[in-house]
């Protein structure tokens, strides 16, 4: 219970109780936050303490951080903006973006990397050659690669830009198309909020882009750590998670809405997990007919997440390769996995 | 990490960890005399097997830390020291955000500032060593840091990095306990590390403003020259030579701006160390301002 991610769980908790560590905890704290993306968020949690000047020090460079992170990446997007606004298709932003565009506490010293977004996929290929004339390139310039993102992914073999080195991934769905289950990608984008709407910010984001709905957002999340990828990072999206869950928790209707969605996206057991992790984690409130009862493998996937130490490597080998095999068998079912990694391994 | 050390560097800690004593003992020697880092520290480094067998058979050494390249190629284990500066240079270049770093050495006199950049190769390690031991103080070899609100220089007086033909010449000038040992066949040739003078290191809290920047250019059959540059040129070769000046966006144009606006610059080229340090001292009389 005392690993280093642990101390950061317990600080971003509860920000008062970082004012008792020693020198030896602070670096062991802020190497494991940095190693989890969470520095830029527990410089937020921790701002108006009375912390050691160089403590201070390293979190203001961390705020700093996370606020170029902040406005590079509403500007990739409004690059995005401009490229697709003549195709008068509809644009959902995803992930950090999309919490930075609208103003969500999630968003608040986020690291953002890449630029996700959703389009309808029977739209994909304008919005391809909308990108690829806008200043876009394919990243992986391997036919197999490419199939393997086409035929089986939930988006768009990679791109980055140009000049700007910026990647983006066009997202169709949410999960891929092998994964067990589908969730109704079309029913997001019907239901997605256009920014502006009644949401804070402001500013050149709010006219084109779009947000999923509350209930999709949280949704999405879960889908994302828990039914896809091996928990690698993992402390910071159930962050996310924790968040957004604060932020429209009190809203009317907002947890029956996220039952019924769950349910309709086939992602009832990875959102009920995410309930249970970031509740208990952080301290979430949640409600527990969504939550579900607790699950004797919740406290595997809560030492997965922990699995970090105070010099930010990580821990647990054995454990974060079980979740490792485990994502691939959530991504496809195995005799497509066999084949997959048949043609991985010639291929180098 | 079983072997650690922790280093105050101008106004940065770093701490390297390792599975393996040898490099952290000769980090240590190396850098004896400098001052406990107040903690907790702004970057670690990791030096760690690449694979787990690499601990002992074949050891080999990966550098990583809270920032690390992809596909880097590791070291053996006879080049730990290297590793653990590579490491350093890594965190810096591309987590140190908190002034614009230029990819420069600089040294001091009357508390104005010395900055040479150009290269791998022009000789900006060698002539900042030799002057450090010629009534300069030397700043840094690797890395300038220039503070982004009042435009002075940060001294990073890291152990400077001597290599090939340089080693011999300093090996005359200083005493021996103060470098490091001689790492053979490292993918940047022979290199040998230098501790700067008790000086130096006494005053690596102590910032100076800008006075002079140079761009030296070393060749053996380039005649000696002195060529002016324009403010357009010194400003594009200044931000190829920094690691985040894009990153800091305005801020990081406004310090850079300001240091070009104020600074007088020249490109000198030479073939010998001697008469490069002749044309040093010689434009520092006539520009220095």
């Amino acid at each position: 219970m005392s690993s280093a991610a642990h101390m950061v769980v317990r600080a971003l908790r509860n920000p008062l109780s970082a004012e008792r560590l020693s020198e030896e905890q602070w670096t062991a704290l802020l190497t494991a936050a940095r190693a989890e993306s969470l520095l830029g968020s527990l410089a937020d949690r921790l701002r108006d303490l009375n912390l050691p000047a160089k403590v201070s020090q390293i979190l203001a460079d961390a705020r700093a951080d996370a606020e170029r992170a902040r406005v590079q990446a509403l500007w990739e997007a409004e690059m995005a903006r401009r490229a697709l606004a003549p195709l008068d298709v509809p644009v959902v932003l995803l992930k950090g973006t999309a919490y930075a565009a609208a103003g969500l506490a999630a968003g608040v010293g986020r690291s953002i990397g890449d630029l996700d977004i959703l389009v309808p996929r029977d739209r994909l290929a304008v919005v391809q050659q909308a990108l690829l004339s806008a200043g876009w390139e394919w990243v992986k310039e391997d036919a197999y690669d490419d199939l393997y993102y086409r035929r089986w992914m939930h988006e768009l073999p990679p791109l980055i830009h140009k000049d700007r080195d910026r990647m983006i991934d066009v997202h169709h769905t949410i999960l891929p198309l092998t994964a067990r289950p589908t969730p109704d990608a079309a029913a997001m984008i019907v239901d997605s909020v256009a920014l502006g709407d009644g949401l804070r910010g402001g500013g050149p984001l709010d006219k084109g882009l779009r947000i999923l709905a509350p209930a999709d957002m949280v949704i999405h999340a879960a889908a994302h750590l828990f039914a896809d990828g091996d928990l690698a990072g993992g402390l910071r999206n159930l962050w996310d998670i924790d968040r957004l869950l604060r932020e429209y928790g009190d809203r009317r209707h907002f947890w029956r809405d996220l039952a019924w969605r769950a349910r309709r996206h086939q992602l009832r057991a990875p959102v009920a997990r995410a309930l249970r992790l970031a509740a208990s984690l952080y301290a979430t409130p949640v409600d527990e007919v969504c939550a579900g009862r607790r699950r004797w493998n919740d406290a595997l996937f809560e030492r997965r997440l922990l699995a970090r130490s105070g010099w930010g490597s990580e821990t647990n080998l054995a454990l974060r390769l079980g979740f490792y095999i485990r994502s691939h068998t959530l991504r496809m079912p195995l005799p497509m996995l066999a084949r997959h990694l048949w043609i991985k391994a010639r291929q180098s | 990490m079983r072997h650690q050390v922790q280093l105050q560097i101008g106004p940065v800690a770093l701490r390297v960890g390792s599975q393996w004593a040898g490099p952290i003992k000769a980090l240590t020697r190396l850098y004896e005399g400098y001052p406990e880092p107040e903690a907790p520290c702004d970057f670690t480094v990791r030096l760690e097997p690449d694979k787990p067998w690499r601990r002992w058979i074949r050891p080999s050494v990966a550098v990583g830390g809270d920032y690390r390249l992809p596909g880097s190629v590791p070291l053996a284990l006879r080049h730990g020291l290297l590793a653990a500066e590579l490491g350093m240079n890594l965190q810096m270049a591309l987590g140190h955000k908190r002034h614009l770093l230029l990819h420069a050495s600089s040294v001091e006199r009357d508390g104005r500032a010395l900055l040479m950049t150009g290269e791998s190769g022009a000789g900006k390690s060698t002539l900042a060593a030799l002057l450090g031991e010629r009534g300069w103080r030397l700043m840094g070899d690797e890395f300038a840091l220039l503070d982004l609100d009042d435009g002075t220089l940060h001294p990073f007086p890291r152990a400077i990095s001597l290599k090939n033909g340089s080693i011999a010449m300093l090996e005359t000038e200083v005493e021996g306990r103060r470098l490091g040992p001689r790492l053979d066949g490292t993918p940047k040739g022979v290199i040998r590390h230098l501790r700067p003078n008790a000086g130096a290191i006494a005053a690596m809290a102590e910032r100076a403003a800008p006075a002079l920047i140079l761009f030296p250019r070393f060749g053996a059959d380039l005649a000696p020259a002195v060529r002016k540059v324009g403010a357009a040129e010194v400003f594009v070769r200044l931000t190829q030579a920094s690691t985040n000046y894009v990153t800091l966006g305005e801020r990081g144009f406004d310090a850079l701006t300001r240091l070009v606006v104020s600074t007088p610059a020249r490109a000198i080229d030479y073939h010998d160390t001697a008469n490069a340090l002749a044309l040093v001292e010689g434009l520092w009389a006539d520009l220095a301002r």
